[in-house]
């Protein structure tokens, strides 16, 4: 497991650099951040000098080298638009998204996996049908269009749910909470719905599918034959063989979520990263664009590790592989 | 883990024991201030909303006439030095009294070197302590719009930068954290309580303020929601009182709904067309010379444009046609500025015929989608009446950031430009910055190398010119000729749209479309 974890981290910096780079010359062509800071008063010596001031105008290899050195030591510099440490506007909005993102996978999972499993057992009956008829909307609806369709019922009509924000928080220090008040869990409803939604109908639907793979092979067959209880069949043998898949496909979700929710944070003024980021966008905010990338690129590292840890505890048999593999060699 | 626990439970505690407010306006802006430093960004919105706790020597009135704040007069001594009397018995939220240092640590602080605000007070030479509430400006010689300048430098506390160590503005290109960015101590109507960057940011009123208390609230929590479907959604559900960007789509849904009251009129910002003006196009399949140098071209694209269609249907009705570079709220307007050129396919057709295009020309028009209001709609509604008189626009849309690139290094033949005199309200504004050719620190925006030797005089002229009405008629001089030329094509000053929940009495709304919350009244 080790030499598994250590040829990942080789890799990861690899990676790291090329999405730095990259990051860093897609920037270039965004624009000028000057001509939002300053007043459109200012004189054209005034723009100059700030340009200057910005190191905007030193070649672009110097640019790219200047930022790689200061990342090494954690530095990404100062946020155009915010004024504050680019760590500091991160951190503050990490816990946002990530609470939203957890509440919804755990929710995808929850409701995902059992109705997967039961679409597949009892294929024919209506409430399959439905099911799979509701995951059908759920997959190809946008996340967008349910976020306003919820604000539209829940908040204009019903009046019970909150339009935007994250409600009342609690700090702890470094993390800001909005799980310990009645606020803070009433505004975190919408916006995870809206994002489980897709989550739950593609787990559902691929769960379904595995499942009647699995269903087919000979030994559930003997199991059956056994005289297993048919509850043992699919939840202890059927389902753990459907599990692979499913792990790959929710870890990749989680990253794809934290890095980005943007559209949903947009609609429910969500204050965490996707937000961060349009708006960064918008401003052109050099260094936190640069930092932010680099930073979901690491979150996309260490999830693909822990998905890589996770095969090994659901199937033995790719720790083996792993070992075999390079014994060989 | 169980102090754990207890410790989320006591700030649970905390949060539930802020004591409840009278009258709370919950307001909800389209995008949060940038920070709570004036001195750091020059955003005439971030400005605006800093001015409830922070006040300049001098403010504008409800006519957006110059009237006193914290300085109660001033003289002009000499061509170079204007003494301002200050105010007394003025105080700081902390306590701190208000005193003539103040006024030069903050100036000293606004015309540093690394201040993004220098350029918002061009003229600034130094100041002087004369006594404790006497201070004397010195500015280059002659220089007319002082008072105009200072109603946004806002005044801070020198004790209170020194004490932090905030002397110097923040440098965002050396990593100079600024006190002043997540800190304020003014004089203004409300306090600064609390802010999170993007989420909420709290004002609560100062009831020792210097001025009457007009309005009746006691809480300003201020807090941005981006999507327009949002926003309009907590108006209606009650989430929120106020918004200063009211979608203009949903104003007919908004009037509907009992107890909301939505507030429009056209602003300060007048959209125009600008026009290249070098020795060749841009990208035209005329390639010799530039069509867009013909003055009879220009009165054709001018004459080509259906203002009253773009007014109704592109604007719903809200925007302000206008044949003049500024509104008439902006000093140096004339009522002769507003005469626009008819609407008239067929003299435009016959002007391009006599210019020498009778099957027209191609040429690139440059728009942003995101700038002003329906800009992208505007645009192409004008394409296509240009196509109508035989011209061949190529209309290129794209993000402000990107075109803005574009049309500093002169990348277009037709562009869109809005101007909104915005801090200094005066049409000298938009000369020097626009109008005015290329030259040492005028012409900032002179995107298309358009110049007139008369303008340009008088613009001038007018920089040196102390007397009021004299400047006024000089740069209204200077306005009518561009307009003579068709230098520029004016479309019309944007609107704007504000809308208010149950809870709000009034508000005053004026054309600078700036929130003035220390005016505004709520339900008892």
């Amino acid at each position: 497991m080790l030499l598994l974890i250590l040829k990942r981290l080789g890799n990861a910096v690899i990676v790291l650099l090329a999405v730095a780079l990259l990051a860093f010359t897609i920037f270039k062509f965004l624009g000028d951040p000057v001509q939002l800071m300053l007043n459109p008063q200012a004189t054209q010596e005034e723009r100059d000098m700030l340009t200057e001031r910005l190191g905007l105008n030193d070649p672009v290899p110097l640019q790219f080298a200047k930022f790689v050195f200061n990342a090494v030591q954690g530095e990404f510099g100062m946020s155009y638009r915010n004024q504050l440490p680019v760590m500091q506007v991160i951190a503050e909005r990490f816990p946002a998204t990530l609470e939203l993102v957890l509440v919804s996978t755990i929710a995808a999972l929850l409701i995902g996996l059992p109705l997967g499993v039961f679409a597949a057992i009892k294929g024919g009956t209506v409430l399959a049908r439905i099911a799979h008829l509701v995951s059908m909307i759920g997959v190809s609806v946008p996340a967008f269009v349910i976020g306003i369709v919820l604000i539209l019922v829940f908040s204009i009509e019903l009046k019970v749910l909150p339009a935007f924000g994250r409600g009342e928080v609690v700090d702890l220090g470094y993390w800001t909470t909005g799980f310990l008040t009645a606020s803070g869990r009433a505004a975190l409803v919408m916006p995870a719905i809206s994002l489980a939604l897709f989550q739950i109908s593609f787990i559902m639907r691929l769960v379904t599918s595995e499942m009647l793979e699995v269903l087919r092979i000979d030994f559930i067959r003997f199991a059956r034959a056994r005289g297993l209880k048919a509850r043992a069949i699919y939840f202890r043998h059927a389902l753990r063989n459907c599990l692979m898949p499913v792990v790959t496909i929710t870890g990749m979700l989680f990253g794809d979520l934290i890095a980005f929710t943007l559209v949903t944070e947009i609609v429910f003024q969500w204050p965490g990263m996707g937000f961060l980021f349009v708006q960064s966008v918008q401003y052109v905010d050099i260094p936190v664009m640069a930092a932010y990338l680099m930073i979901v690129c690491c979150i996309f590292i260490l999830i693909n590790l822990i998905v890589d840890l996770i095969y090994v505890v659901v199937d033995p048999r790719v720790d083996q592989l792993v070992r075999g593999g390079s014994n060989g060699r | 883990m169980v102090g754990w626990k207890i410790a989320a439970v006591l700030a649970i505690g905390a949060a539930v024991t802020t004591p409840a407010f009278a009258e709370t306006l919950r307001w909800a802006p389209q995008r949060d201030i940038v920070s709570m430093d004036p001195y750091s960004f020059g955003d005439t919105f971030t400005l605006s909303v800093l001015n409830h706790v922070y006040e300049g020597l001098v403010r504008y009135d409800e006519t957006l006439q110059i009237e006193p704040a914290l300085a109660e007069s001033w003289e002009v001594v000499s061509p170079t030095k204007w003494r301002f009397k200050l105010r007394q018995g003025v105080k700081y939220h902390d306590g701190a009294e208000f005193t003539a240092d103040d006024v030069l640590a903050s100036l000293k602080r606004v015309s540093d070197p690394t201040s993004p605000l220098r350029g918002n007070l061009p003229a600034y030479v130094s100041s002087e302590k004369i006594d404790d509430y006497t201070v004397d400006i010195n500015v280059t010689e002659n220089y007319p719009l002082l008072l105009n300048d200072l109603t946004n430098i806002h005044i801070f506390d020198g004790g209170w930068l020194t004490t932090n160590n905030a002397e110097a503005p923040t440098d965002v290109a050396k990593g100079v954290e600024g006190y002043a960015t997540s800190h304020a101590n003014g004089t203004g109507p409300f306090k600064f309580i609390s802010r999170q960057p993007d989420v909420q940011t709290v004002f609560e009123v100062n009831p020792e303020w210097w001025d009457e208390r007009q309005h009746n609230i006691d809480k300003i929590v201020m807090t941005p929601i981006t999507s327009s479907a949002t926003r309009v959604a907590a108006l209606i559900s009650g989430e929120i009182d106020f918004t200063n960007q009211a979608p203009l789509q949903d104003l007919p849904r908004l009037e509907a709904t009992a107890g909301l009251k939505v507030l429009s009129n056209s602003e300060l910002r007048t959209i125009f067309f600008v026009l290249n003006q070098r020795d060749k196009a841009f990208e035209s399949d005329v390639t010799d010379k530039n069509p867009l140098q013909d003055i009879k071209v220009r009165q054709a694209l001018y004459h080509a444009i259906d203002a009253d269609s773009i007014q109704k249907v592109v604007m719903s009705g809200l925007s302000r046609t206008t044949g003049s570079l500024v509104s008439p709220a902006i000093p140096g307007y004339v009522p002769e500025l507003d005469e626009r050129l008819a609407y008239d396919p067929e003299l435009a057709k016959s002007l391009l015929a006599e210019a020498g295009y009778p099957n027209g020309f191609s040429f690139s028009f440059l728009c942003r989608n995101t700038e002003f209001v329906n800009e992208e709609q505007i645009c192409q509604a004008v394409a296509a009446m240009w196509s109508r008189i035989g011209l061949r626009p190529n209309l290129n849309l794209g993000p402000t950031t990107i075109q803005d690139a574009k049309f500093d290094a002169g990348q277009f033949d037709v562009g869109t430009l809005g101007w909104a005199n915005e801090p200094m309200l005066d049409s000298y504004s938009i000369l020097v910055q626009v109008v005015h050719s290329k030259t040492g620190n005028a012409g900032v925006f002179n995107w298309g190398g358009w110049s007139d030797a008369q303008i340009d005089a008088n613009i001038d002229e007018a920089g040196r010119t102390v007397d009021r009405a004299t400047r006024l008629d000089l740069q209204a001089k200077a306005l009518l000729r561009a307009n003579e030329l068709s230098m520029f094509i004016p479309v019309h000053q944007q609107p704007m749209a504000w809308a208010t929940g149950a809870k709000v009495v009034s508000v005053l709304q004026l054309n600078d479309n700036k929130a003035r919350h220390w005016l505004t009244r709520m339900a008892e």
